[in-house]
């Protein structure tokens, strides 16, 4: 009865994308089996509490394509959240500087502009697209500056993160090297609208795994660094690189993300782990 | 996590793994934690820890990864001590910025320690403030940015060309690590491409505020983010690269030093010039998006030659004599 859905009707060519009909994993079973008043709650142990195996959700598929059509998922958000920026009670009101306007302008247009050319990038590679996404923004208030720039800042500082810790499950150096061109300029965006939210925020803890060094006194000594920095990219549960951003797995992001779409197009990326 | 898997996984990436990893019984001596509390949240940093300890020593790392992150760490030094430097100049960033300048040159600090962590024994000695050139003579010291780091210095009001020069640096450092990053995508170095990724998008963020920074200093509203860019955007920016920028900041003599950090690489083909609007073989200007639209929305690699090429006009003769910036790729 419980199945994942694979993007698009039809069967993939290329073989990227898994089969159509998922079987239900075990642990999934136990969770419906046990959804019963009065049933004995199944306790799992290290069963994480997410939506990765919930059949209403969307897959996005496996391998290059699955990520793909995960980034061009997040794009389609961000793009319709912009344009709806744009055509807010805020951008509208006749105070509103120039100078602003003119950011959620440009905003619009590069998540546009990525939505577009990563549609395009699947059909060309015979992927199937991901379907248009209902975005649900119910929960942001577009009537202030200080509402559209905290929503903006999720959108953008979790894209950074998504494409970050997207790279390493792309094993087409042509699609990590488009990916690169697109993860800075959503880095631009985020430290922007950072410092637009307070001043010097580009790069706060809250995302950066901030350094302080311990330098040396004389400014002509050398700095040999201060010891060995763990590698592990905070996404596996490790500690982030030294001054660094840091990434998320897709599931995790999606997780987050789903907040902002409406039943019927959430998502999950159970490929990745 | 299945250890078991990512063991045998290993194996198969790399034959001589479980040669590399030391016998059972030793092995946790080299967890790095040993004698400290283990809590069950520590546990996947030490067995991360763990599996780095064969890649992390830089022994075993591929040659040609060794040298992109041999790159990297180089370009990190350029951009911390020039940071540093200008922190220790009375006079030449302005109040509202020193936090900001502080924060970036503290994230390069990080860098510098993540790359040498990785590097391990292959890591460079530490290159010295003295093995650069800020002037952008290459070595004469005469260079025309040499006021980049003088307080009110020609050019330099409000730290302006200081400003220039952490945007061309910035700009340089994304655009290398954009040009490395498929070099660091094997299935053994996985970590370190996504680790790359993380300081990556941070050099944007860097880059971004800078250009901000630019912003203010002309329309006099230093401290505030949100001052109009001004077309042809190379002394009032936006905080995203359009078409070229105009080639960038104008230096004091009218030239524009930082032009090549915003061209094309070699080939062209693969390291366009930021103005470029075609990606996958797909001109995404032809039709609702203007060329400016598009070539904001893309920033392109560099190839390390170019990178190179560029960053030696910001060596000095005791830099050079290191070999800085002069890796064969």
């Amino acid at each position: 009865m419980s199945h994942n859905v694979s993007p698009g009707t039809q069967p993939h060519e290329t073989g990227l994308d898994r089969p159509l009909h998922t079987p239900i994993k075990r642990r999934s079973f136990f969770m419906y089996a046990g959804a019963t008043a009065g049933a004995t709650a199944l306790v799992l142990a290290g069963c994480k509490d997410d939506d990765s195996n919930d059949p209403s959700r969307l897959d996005v598929g496996s391998g290059d394509g699955g990520i793909l059509n995960y980034a061009y998922a997040l794009e389609q958000l961000e793009a319709a959240f912009y344009a709806q920026v744009r055509t807010s009670p805020y951008y509208a009101a006749a105070g509103t500087p120039a100078s602003v306007k003119q950011v959620f302008d440009d905003l619009a247009l590069h998540e546009a502009i990525h939505r577009d050319f990563l549609k395009a990038a699947l059909m060309a590679n015979n992927i199937t697209p991901l379907k248009d996404l209902m975005p649900d923004f119910s929960k942001i208030d577009f009537s202030s500056l200080n509402g559209i720039l905290a929503a903006a800042r999720t959108f953008e500082d979790t894209g950074v993160a998504a494409y970050n810790g997207a790279g390493r499950y792309l094993s087409n150096n042509t699609f990590l090297a488009l990916a690169g061109k697109i993860v800075s300029v959503e880095a631009r965006h985020a430290a922007l609208i950072r410092d637009m939210i307070t001043y010097n925020s580009f790069v706060s803890s809250d995302v950066v795994n901030t350094f302080s060094p311990t330098l040396p006194t004389s400014a002509t000594a050398a700095y040999n660094g201060e010891g060995t920095a763990s590698l592990t990219p905070a996404g596996s549960g490790g500690n982030p690189v030294a001054g660094a951003e840091r990434s998320r797995k897709p599931q995790d992001v999606l997780n987050s993300v789903n907040d902002f779409l409406a039943a019927g197009s959430k998502l999950s990326a159970t490929s990745f782990s | 996590m299945n250890l078991f898997k990512l063991v045998s996984d290993l194996e198969q990436a790399d034959p001589e793994f479980l040669d590399r990893i030391n016998p059972r019984r030793r092995v946790f001596q080299y967890l790095g934690n040993a004698g400290q509390k283990v809590t069950a949240a520590a546990v996947p940093a030490i067995l991360a820890s763990f599996f780095n300890r064969a890649y992390g020593q830089g022994a075993a790392l591929p040659s040609d990864v060794q040298k992109v992150l041999t790159l990297a760490l180089q370009l990190e030094y350029l951009e911390f001590h020039f940071y540093n430097t200008a922190l220790g100049i009375s006079g030449l960033i302005p109040t509202s910025e020193t936090a900001g300048v502080t924060t970036i040159r503290n994230d390069e600090a990080g860098h510098i320690n993540a790359l040498r962590g990785v590097l391990g024994s292959n890591a460079p000695a530490a290159y010295l403030v003295s093995d650069f050139d800020y002037s952008g003579g290459g070595g004469t010291g005469a260079g025309p940015m040499a006021t980049a780091l003088v307080p009110n210095g020609l050019g330099n009001t409000n730290g302006a060309l200081f400003f220039a020069a952490g945007q061309a640096f910035s700009d340089v450092g994304q655009r290398a690590y954009k040009g490395g990053a498929p070099t660091l995508n094997t299935t053994a170095t996985k970590d370190i491409l996504e680790a790359a990724l993380n300081i990556h998008s941070v050099e944007a963020r860097h880059n971004s505020h800078f250009r901000s920074v630019r912003r203010a200093i002309v329309a006099n509203t230093l401290g505030v983010a949100t001052a109009p860019a001004v077309s042809p955007y190379d002394a009032a920016p936006k905080s995203w690269i359009s078409l070229i920028d105009n080639g960038g900041p104008t230096a004091p003599d009218g030239s524009k030093p930082a032009s090549a950090a915003y061209g094309a690489g070699n080939p062209a083909a693969t390291y366009p010039a930021d103005n470029n609007t075609t990606q996958a073989t797909v001109n995404l200007a032809s039709g609702t998006y203007t060329a400016a639209a598009v070539s904001e929305a893309f920033d392109e690699p560099l190839d390390p030659t170019t990178v190179q090429n560029i960053a030696l006009n910001f060596t000095s003769t005791a830099g050079k004599a290191k070999g800085l910036f002069q890796q064969t790729f």
